[in-house]
């Protein structure tokens, strides 16, 4: 549900953008660490009910999700975080501190030339 | 066509305000923490016990985040603690924005420790900082072993964790052993505290625990 409140955050960045630029945006891209708990489509459907009669109206948000980082505390190796195996990728380690979740980012957006 | 690079965090306005509460606690050098757990799971009784426990160790005030009404304010305040009610109206987490505004509410200066019980809610809350010093999370025995596996974010990040209602593990199927492993995979440096906030099983630990981070922050001030 809290997916409307970052849809509003969005809207109020793609448009301010949009002003500056002066041009229609055509697509953005948004990406955040797989712990944050953004639902893709809530997002879209959010993100679409509230850009209606905006200049964001038809904006396509293309959403990924990154993994997070964690450091092995045994043989101090950086590496991609798995839930299913949730182990150290060079020592085999279980001994690791999850690294800081990416954060939700408006990576970049796309604008029409017309 | 053409693209801008942006690179702004979306939930910026958030973090400026979680950013500046962190700044108003670490001012006046209040431990701040925010207990996230489904709704029903029994965080208000234990924040309850909890405050009665340690009447004449540690002060503790309360922010109390409900979609709904002013009745876990009120359990909080029967203990004789201050507590400040935020209704969300039907938003699913805490703001920073909120907990500033109460923050200016709590008797700062008389207190030694800072709950901030948010909306139940297993999802939502983990993924909008709040300032707080530390997570708490909270996961009862008839919620099910397989929680922590199935909604890991806020049981990685968490300092402690409670389960609570131990009184009722005969009558359910929660398999004690599963869930502490589940959670120490994803979080070797996690407490887990084995509690049952009606019969107060297990709050002693969870009291000295809490009693000691407090009093280690209390004396980095003198």
């Amino acid at each position: 549900m809290h997916e409307l409140m970052v849809a509003q955050s969005l809207l109020a960045s793609i448009g301010a953008e949009a002003e500056e630029q002066n041009a229609k945006p055509l697509a953005a891209k948004i990406s955040c660490g797989i712990f944050n708990a953004i639902n893709d489509d809530t997002l879209l459907f959010a993100f679409e009910a509230i850009a209606k009669g905006t200049i964001c109206e038809g904006v396509k948000l293309n959403i990924s999700h990154k993994p997070i980082q964690a450091r092995c505390r045994n043989c101090r190796n950086i590496f991609e975080f798995d839930i299913a195996s949730p182990r150290c990728k060079n020592c085999h380690s279980d001994d690791f501190e999850l690294m800081p979740d990416p954060p939700l980012l408006l990576e970049e957006i796309e604008f029409d030339t017309e | 066509m053409y693209k801008v690079k942006v690179g702004k965090k979306i939930l910026s306005l958030n973090e400026e305000y979680a950013a500046k509460n962190r700044r108003f606690l670490a001012g006046h050098n209040k431990p701040c923490l925010n207990m996230i757990s489904s709704p029903g799971s029994g965080k208000t009784a234990i924040l309850a016990r909890t405050i009665t426990e340690l009447k004449g160790r540690i002060r503790i005030g309360v922010i109390e985040g409900d979609i709904q009404t002013e009745l876990d304010a009120e359990r909080i305040r029967a203990t004789g603690a201050p507590a400040v009610q935020i209704n969300t109206a039907g938003a699913c987490h805490l703001t920073a924005v909120q907990v500033a505004e109460a923050l200016k509410k709590l008797p700062i200066d008389e207190l030694d420790l800072i709950f901030i019980e948010n909306v139940g809610n297993l999802v939502c809350p983990s993924t909008f900082e709040l300032g707080e010093t530390a997570k708490i999370a909270v996961l009862s025995v008839p919620e099910g072993d397989d929680k922590p596996a199935k909604y890991p974010a806020i049981f990685a990040r968490a300092k402690a964790l409670l389960i609570n209602k131990v009184d009722l593990l005969e009558a359910v199927d929660f398999d004690i052993e599963r869930a502490k492993a589940d959670v120490l995979k994803l979080n070797r440096d996690i407490r887990i505290f084995a509690v049952s906030a009606k019969t107060g099983q297990g709050l002693e630990q969870w009291c000295d625990w809490l009693a000691e981070r407090t009093n280690k922050a209390k004396g980095k001030q003198a």
